[in-house]
């Protein structure tokens, strides 16, 4: 429906009062945009401007700004640990994405046909979302203890060596991205759910009508016809994947004694998010962590238009 | 037609694994109930234990000689409440805006806002916590307040659901009456959008709660943090304290949450579902 009074009106009417003109129309809707619009642009379109800024300069946060031009970035190109903490992220966020939405997707099937409990199975999947990070890191960090974990407890029981989980550069990345995964999995099958709803029922029936079994419709109906609903998932686990740094920070900050953002043993658990904060808060190193920042920010732009891509050619 | 028992062995193929990942989901609450009623010599006892113990009131008392629990849940019960309310009013009235009137520069500036929604956080964490440092806002609460009140991504899911949710012949009628601009702000759309409303608002709230990363950096004096940095400082060095204390503190820290999300999981739920399948 269209908007009437705002409409200009074709023809020119004399009007009673005066009519008003440009911002004393609108000074009302202006008002009641502008606290949020105002907040943005102090605590958010100026960092980002400044922050651009900054990283073509030296800056400890307390003397004065160095220009430095290009040779922050030169710097981050050759920075082997930048390298390793992109390569870390990158494992970890594959390490919980694949195994989640395959997860996620199984469960939301499943949850799809279940008529009975569907309700209560929702909100306890939902329940690992719903988190403090810090809370169940914490948690985490216990469970998988190399001495007392109940991983550990569970592997010795059916015969297997422990595992120094938190000590060793797959043991670490495992860890975290079981985390990741544990948190995320029910959150995204609610999403899947919610898409497979909306796939008509008609389509299914047409299907075993046409003697397909559960894995050919599947393949054949529910996949392609949940697209759109996997591209948002994968895009947001992609964004929120790679700036993880609650979960290695808490999990990690324990066993390292160089930096509290240092990742653990050998820096393998260092995200790129943990990474900017050691160069900029541990090292005050003002312009070379906005240069990082920088970087992190084109990885994560990368990253997403790659899955976009992949997924919107799947099935074509 | 298919047999009782069939359908009898159809449903115990549906339900087991969906009780197997309820339990994988619930086991590290758990785990944290069963380990903050233990001392921290029986938690690193082997087998781990599985019932609980006798320590727990210990745990608490520890707990509460270590940190200053209510002193940092009270900082973050004050920045998680503030931004909630700031939040839904600020981004109501600005929803409310884009969703029902025209006016000069509305695309432009609604065209800002999904850029902001796009630019990650650590982008902006340099130059905030110089302009803090140079107002003097490190260090209080209002450093957290603040900037967190400016929230993109409520005023997207607002104007969404202002559009179908508010209808024009509404507005139209309210303004034959003679209702200004706030009356139908006030008496019009707010009323028609409350669950959307409470929505935005736990979810505000939840995520406040827990955010991390900007208060371990904004809040420079380690007697006046947030919870979650106070939890993170007792874990930090575990290999002499107490481990029955973190989990008891991460335990504890959980417990408003959890009250949250009871009041509200019907509507979190249900929206987060119909948000992403119209996204």
């Amino acid at each position: 429906m269209a908007v009437l009074e705002h409409t200009p009106p074709a023809v020119a009417q004399p009007s009673p009062t005066q009519p008003k003109k440009g911002w004393r129309k609108y000074w009302h809707l202006y008002a009641a945009i502008s606290p949020f619009y105002l907040i943005f642009l102090g605590f958010g379109l100026f960092p980002v401007g400044f922050s651009f800024y900054l990283s073509f300069h030296r800056w400890d946060g307390l003397g004065s700004m160095e220009w430095a031009g290009l040779s922050q970035y030169q710097y981050l190109l050759s920075d082997s640990d930048f390298w390793n903490s992109i390569g870390n992220t990158l494992i970890i966020w594959a390490l919980a994405t694949f195994p989640m939405i395959l997860l996620a997707m199984v469960t939301a099937v499943m949850l799809n046909s279940a008529v009975r409990l569907k309700g209560l199975y929702r909100v306890a999947y939902f329940l690992p979302n719903v988190t403090s990070v810090v809370a169940i890191a914490i948690v985490f960090g216990s469970i998988f203890s190399t001495n007392a974990g109940m991983v550990n407890a569970v592997l010795n029981a059916v015969g297997i060596d422990q595992v120094a989980w938190l000590n060793t550069p797959w043991g670490i990345k495992i860890t975290i991205a079981a985390l990741m995964t544990w948190q995320w999995t029910g959150y995204n099958a609610i999403i899947f759910l919610a898409g497979l709803q909306t796939i008509p029922s008609e389509l299914y029936e047409a299907a075993r009508v046409d003697g397909a079994g559960p894995i050919q419709t599947f393949f054949r109906i529910t996949l392609p016809l949940l697209r759109p609903t996997l591209l948002f998932v994968l895009v947001v686990s992609t964004v929120t994947g790679l700036q993880s740094f609650s979960e290695p920070q808490v999990l990690l900050q324990t066993s390292s004694n160089d930096s509290t953002f240092a990742g653990g043993p050998g820096h393998s658990g260092q995200t790129m998010v943990l990474y900017f904060f050691q160069q900029t808060f541990d090292n005050n190193d003002f312009g070379y962590g906005a240069a990082v920042a920088w970087g992190i920010f084109l990885v994560v732009v990368l990253f997403s238009i790659i899955n976009w891509r992949l997924v919107q050619r799947r099935g074509e | 037609m298919s047999s009782i028992k069939g359908s009898r062995r159809r449903g115990i193929a549906l339900h087991l694994p969906l009780i197997i990942g309820t339990l994988i989901s619930a086991f590290p609450f758990y785990w944290a109930v069963i380990m903050s009623t233990h001392s921290s010599s029986e938690i690193f006892s082997y087998p781990p234990k599985l019932l609980p113990g006798t320590h727990f009131l210990e745990n608490v008392r520890n707990l509460f000689d270590a940190i200053d629990f209510f002193g940092s849940m009270w900082n973050s019960l004050l920045v998680a409440t503030s931004v909630t309310f700031l939040v839904l009013l600020f981004d109501s009235l600005a929803a409310f805006v884009f969703a029902k009137f025209e006016f000069p520069g509305k695309n432009v500036l609604f065209g800002l806002l999904m850029v902001i929604f796009m630019v990650p956080a650590q982008l902006s964490v340099i130059p905030q916590f110089v302009v803090m440092a140079k107002i003097g806002w490190i260090g209080s609460m209002t450093a957290l307040i603040v900037p967190a009140a400016a929230n993109a991504f409520g005023i997207f899911w607002m104007r969404q659901y202002m559009k179908t949710a508010i209808h024009d012949e509404l507005l139209d009628a309210s303004r034959l009456d003679g209702a200004n601009f706030l009356r139908q702000y006030w008496h019009v759309a707010l009323p028609v959008v409350r669950p959307g409303l409470a929505f935005l608002g736990i979810f505000t709230f939840m995520g406040q709660w827990n955010d991390f990363a900007w208060p371990l950096i904004a809040l420079t004096n380690p007697n006046n943090v947030t919870l979650q940095v106070a939890l993170s400082q007792l874990n930090g060095t575990h290999g002499t304290t107490d481990y029955g204390i973190v989990m008891t503190g991460a335990l504890l820290a959980l417990i408003p949450l959890l009250i949250v999300f009871a009041i509200g999981a019907k509507q979190i739920i249900g929206d987060l579902a119909k948000g992403a399948v119209r996204g």
